[in-house]
């Protein structure tokens, strides 16, 4: 096995330009997970931990490298929230969000926030330089990106306009380290509501047509957010799997995207 | 690759050449066995150390990637002369039953005590949320936490406020 430990991007970028197959290693907690269960053996390594220009973090600029550790300070409630939930102690102190947008798994738990703030994933290549690609054009499947093989997820653009209101919630069989059987993010913003979900489809989605019914009505009575919780429940795409069923997954969803409108309603 | 890494304080270089654990590598080739191998995906906590002062699964570090870097186990925590407080607040309570999980516990909970030396309850759930006992001996694991975060006298005099 080849192995190069970065120290900075242009190291990652000078590997990934000659071994576009290089795997990248960050907190390892997707890649051995399958070099230990799936005995995966990657001909060559790159290991982006110590890689300076995806640490930092602001309001509208978040790393590749920061850590769930990290983002439960986020001035961002509702992506705190989330890194809160992630794994245990031990997965937040070296998991990163740029692992969780790489791997791209229907229930990563920092997805729905990027939906919901709108955001973008900035990659680079030694070949086409950065690019900046808005979150449901990079997201394409399940564990699929529109990431190139030569490319390196290096930042989450955060637009400006991210509603302070937010919160975030998800459903699994218990508290602590536990993968969403459901996740839900809503912002309320001066152009209104947005509802976001995971685990529900292949991609993290954005519940359209629930937002519109909220947007368009003068008042948030309980009539309507029981008719919200039915779009909702209607618009998501979930799956029957080892850990739930389609219909609880869309009853959840219902359930999730409901009370987070409650909790943010001013 | 030759790898350089201080465990417990001493340098203890090894020789790598695939995508190994850092706990594979701890056990195998170290000689240290304290550190256990169970479920080897991040789930159970069983191998939990500290790197770099960082809490962490070992069975999740590629042991060619901690180079340069300092590893605590178990065993630089205490031994049979010298129990770490955690060590002696566990066999006060009865917390170990097959003893499996027990090393895991043992590092996250001094980690947790060096940062947060009398947390809650919910604070020690928390901390703990990543190790995983199979006996389902939790009561009195949590027990040995609840003895360790109460405040000890000397503490009273040096309380925030003065």
């Amino acid at each position: 096995m080849e192995f190069v430990a970065a120290r900075d991007l242009d190291d990652a970028l000078d590997v990934k330009a000659d071994e576009p197959d290089a795997a990248l290693l960050a907190g390892g907690t997707d890649l051995m997970v399958d070099v230990n269960l799936a005995h995966h053996r990657p001909a060559s390594v790159v290991s982006i931990r110590r890689v300076r220009e995806l640490a930092g973090v602001d309001e509208h600029r978040i790393g590749a490298g920061v850590t769930w550790e990290q983002l439960e300070g986020s001035p961002h409630r509702a992506l705190a929230q989330a890194a809160r939930t992630v794994g245990s102690p031990q997965i937040r102190s070296v998991g990163t969000i740029g692992g969780n947008i790489g791997t791209a798994s229907p229930a990563g738990d920092g997805l729905p926030w990027i939906a919901a703030a709108d955001a973008s994933i900035v990659v680079a290549s030694r070949k086409r330089g950065e690019r900046v690609v808005p979150w449901n054009e990079f997201f394409v499947g399940v564990k699929e990106t529109s990431l190139e093989p030569d490319e390196v997820i290096i930042a989450v653009q955060v637009p400006g306009d991210v509603p302070e209101s937010q919160e975030f919630a998800k459903v699994g069989v218990r508290n602590a380290m536990v993968i969403s059987t459901v996740s839900c993010v809503v912002m309320r913003g001066d152009d209104g509501y947005r509802i976001a979900l995971g685990s529900v489809a292949p991609t993290p989605i954005r519940a359209t047509q629930a937002e519109a019914l909220l947007n368009s009505a003068r008042d948030i009575t309980e009539p309507l957010l029981d008719e919200l919780a039915d779009v909702v429940s209607r618009e998501v795409r979930p799956i029957t799997d080892h850990r739930s069923t389609e219909a609880y997954r869309r009853h959840a969803s219902g359930v999730l995207a409901r009370r987070l409108v409650e909790r943010t309603r001013p | 690759m030759i790898v350089r890494i201080t465990v417990n304080g001493d340098d203890r270089p090894f020789d790598v050449s695939g995508p190994d654990s850092l706990l594979s590598v701890l056990r195998r080739d170290l000689g240290l066995p304290g550190t256990k191998d169970a479920c080897e995906q991040g789930e159970c906590g069983s191998c939990t150390v500290e790197l770099d002062g960082a809490l962490v699964c070992s069975c999740l570090v590629m042991a060619v990637d901690a180079d340069g870097c300092e590893v605590t186990t178990v065993e630089g925590l205490g031994d049979e002369d010298g129990l770490h407080p955690v060590q002696e607040a566990m066999l006060e309570t009865g917390a170990v039953q097959c003893g499996f999980c027990t090393p895991g516990f043992v590092v996250a909970g001094a980690h947790l005590l060096d940062r947060n030396p009398h947390p809650t309850p919910l604070e020690v759930k928390e901390a703990l949320a990543g190790n995983v006992c199979r006996c389902t001996g939790y009561g009195a694991i949590t027990r040995a936490f609840e003895l360790l975060a109460e405040p000890h006298p000397g503490d009273a005099q040096t309380g925030e406020e003065s």
